[in-house]
């Protein structure tokens, strides 16, 4: 990655190779991306878009809530409205006759430079959605054929086999099954229910979870087993309930793969679909998905891990063998703490289970952004560096803490804070609450 | 000069207000169909109590974060948006207009203090242009049409003052003053001055959101 460069007239403030933009960006014409732009600002958006553009005085005090802007030594070009001003701002004031290495910079931005966390909308005085003017300009430029070639090639998973990570058919229940018999090992009346119709629950996964973290399957069935739950999972297309589409903004795939979460569930006959330790795929189950597909709020309840965890243990159906010693502190992660408010929650599971939890500062919903999430760590390797310098914060906020352990109930962070421990050398390691709680919790009928 | 400040003070006035008021009418109503047209989300989750609860936690000082982080913009930007309402709707001189015009009459701030708070308004913009000038992450937002807002919102102000003191000639400044006003008000509908009106508007649309779907706060 090299650093600031004016290509074509255009800033770039990194310069990355990415085969989708680089091949994309050669097949743009100004004719085509003229006529995508005000195809998408007339005919997919409205007043909110403009009432957002024409309300924003440029005060620039959505500056200081944006990780990229503030571990980048405060540039500009980083700050929320700075990349609002080099992508929306420009198309909208030429009317969409705009370069196509303007394009190209403008999808760099959107797709790898903003994680749409929206911790900027409660920074600006207003309530300006600048993670939805990003969403927008990744809209055009989903259109326009220039997506990150990773990220891309994960929407077209999701467009080929409804999960994220090309499991095939077989592999699926086949995983299940493995899994099953390893917990039945450790506690022998365990089941992975399959297609069980009538059960309470579905239990639903992204895809990266049979495809190389088996084992939060297994600890996933020790916990219902011991809580005495009803529950299953699907055997068909619909078990994932990830959607990296939604974040390419190729809104009509990930209406699709939202259909097939929702009437897989319908199917099932369950009375609530609860949801592995993932932030996106809430947000495109709980926020995204049911709104393409037209219901205000969702045919089934939608519980996140950490409701359903917090449950757990508040009923007493969970109970807690001995506390986790080492010093923990939590990650907030956006979609399900600025998106559904669980920090409570996820606290006093964090509480029950750890003898030492630390926070985080800021925290809650004021917490900074993994810098992985909104599909950026999804852009694959050649973005790495751009998350690593783009959260030094995030690196400082968990150093203070002390903390031997980052908890972060979110499949993104996840992949993200490791890559920012190692990177910064924190010597701290990462974990999902199922780690823990699995660990911590009493198992009656284990052998 | 007479026949001009005549001209300023009548049809211009009537021009400034009619501008002012249909103007924002017909912003907010386009606004309004435009959004039950393409944007029907907005009123599917608005929510009357979640948006004023944003609202209550904006425009009282400090009661949100970034107010917190940034005392001093905070400050200012209070005491510039109470002045810059306060003085033109509580000023003797004006409301005395009003009576001569209409017949109605409310209370008034005392001259001396209206004096200050025009001096506010006017530091205060000279506050928010060294921060045009020297702040990189608003100096990179700027853009021409920003210095041109301040200083339409700044002159009647300035010459308001200076008519008051009567310096470089009363009647001239005073004419000045009334031109800039009506400038001011009828550039408010359109342009980003309009936030005036707007940003009840997103403010509540995002405490809605915030409040009933996302279950958290937005401040």
């Amino acid at each position: 990655m090299a650093e600031g460069q004016v290509i074509d007239g255009i800033y770039f403030n990194e310069v990355i190779e990415d085969a989708g933009l680089d091949e994309g960006t050669k097949k743009l014409t100004p004719e085509k991306i003229e006529r995508v732009i005000n195809d998408v600002l007339k005919g997919e958006t409205g007043a909110r878009l403009k009432t957002y553009v024409d309300t924003c005085i440029h005060c620039g005090l959505c500056s200081n809530a944006c990780h990229y802007y503030l571990s980048r030594d405060k540039d500009p070009t980083y700050s929320p409205a700075g990349k609002v001003k080099q992508t929306m701002w420009e198309m909208i004031k030429k009317k969409g006759r705009v370069s196509p290495t303007f394009m190209k910079r403008a999808s760099q931005i959107a797709s790898t430079q903003c994680c749409v966390c929206m911790r900027c909308a409660m920074y600006c005085p207003f309530g300006i959605d600048i993670a939805y003017i990003m969403s927008v300009v990744r809209r055009i430029c989903h259109l326009l054929g220039i997506t990150p070639l990773y990220i891309q090639d994960t929407a077209h998973s999701h467009a080929v086999t409804m999960n994220q990570m090309w499991v095939k058919n077989d592999e699926w229940p086949d995983t299940l099954q493995w899994q099953e018999d390893e917990a039945r090992e450790e506690i022998p009346t365990t089941r992975i229910p399959l297609e069980k119709e009538g059960a309470d629950i579905m239990y639903s996964v992204i895809g990266p979870e049979p495809k190389f973290l088996a084992q939060l399957l297994y600890q996933a069935a020790i916990i219902f087993e011991v809580a005495g739950l009803s529950w299953t999972m699907p055997a068909t297309p619909g078990w994932d309930n990830s959607d990296m589409a939604m974040y390419t903004m190729d809104s009509e795939i990930m209406g699709r793969v939202k259909r097939v979460h929702f009437e897989t569930a319908r199917r099932l006959r369950v009375k609530k679909i609860v949801m592995g330790e993932c932030g996106h795929a809430f947000r495109s189950v709980y926020d995204r998905g049911n709104r393409w597909l037209g219901w205000k709020m969702h045919p089934f309840y939608i519980e996140h891990a950490i409701e359903f965890y917090y449950n757990l243990l508040k009923s007493g159906k969970i109970k807690i063998a001995k506390k986790y010693e080492e010093p923990v502190t939590l990650h907030d992660p956006c979609n399900v703490m600025r998106g559904r408010g669980l920090y409570e929650m996820a606290r006093y599971v964090v509480s029950e289970m750890c003898a030492d939890f630390r926070d985080m500062q800021p925290n809650r919903e004021h917490n900074y952004c993994c810098c992985a999430g909104g599909g950026v760590i999804n852009c694959g390797p050649p973005y790495k560096m751009t998350r690593m310098l783009g959260n030094r914060v995030k690196a400082e906020q968990i150093a203070a803490t002390g903390a031997k352990v980052v908890i972060a109930p979110c499949h993104n962070c996840h992949s993200g804070l490791e890559d920012i421990v190692s990177h910064y050398k924190l010597g701290t390691h990462v974990k999902f609450i199922s780690d823990i709680l699995y660990e911590v919790m009493e198992k009656p009928g284990a052998v | 000069m007479h026949g001009l400040y005549n001209f300023v003070r009548g049809p211009l006035a009537w021009v400034a207000f009619i501008l002012f008021f249909g103007g924002i009418l017909y912003r907010l109503i386009s606004m309004l169909l435009g959004a039950r047209k393409k944007d029907g989300v907005v009123f599917d989750y608005f929510s009357l109590y979640y948006g004023l609860r944003s609202i209550f936690h904006w425009i009282i000082p400090f009661a949100n974060r970034n107010s917190r982080q940034r005392p001093i913009f905070t400050i200012v930007t209070f005491a510039f948006h109470i002045c810059l309402l306060a003085v033109p709707i509580l000023l003797l001189a004006h409301i005395i207009l009003w009576d001569e015009s209409f017949n109605i009459s409310w209370w008034n701030l005392p001259d001396s203090i209206a004096d200050i708070m025009a001096i506010i308004v006017v530091a205060c913009c000279g506050y928010f242009l060294w921060r045009r000038l020297t702040q990189p992450e608003v100096k990179f937002v700027t853009f021409a049409s920003d210095y041109v807002i301040l200083a339409i919102v700044a002159a009647p102000f300035i010459t308001g003052f200076l008519a008051y003191h009567q310096w470089f000639g009363y009647k001239f400044m005073l004419i000045l003053h009334m031109l800039s006003g009506e400038v001011m008000l009828a550039a408010i509908p359109f342009t980003r001055l309009g936030h005036m009106f707007y940003s009840p508007f997103t403010r509540a649309y995002m405490g809605s959101e915030f409040g009933s779907v996302r279950h958290a706060k937005d401040w």
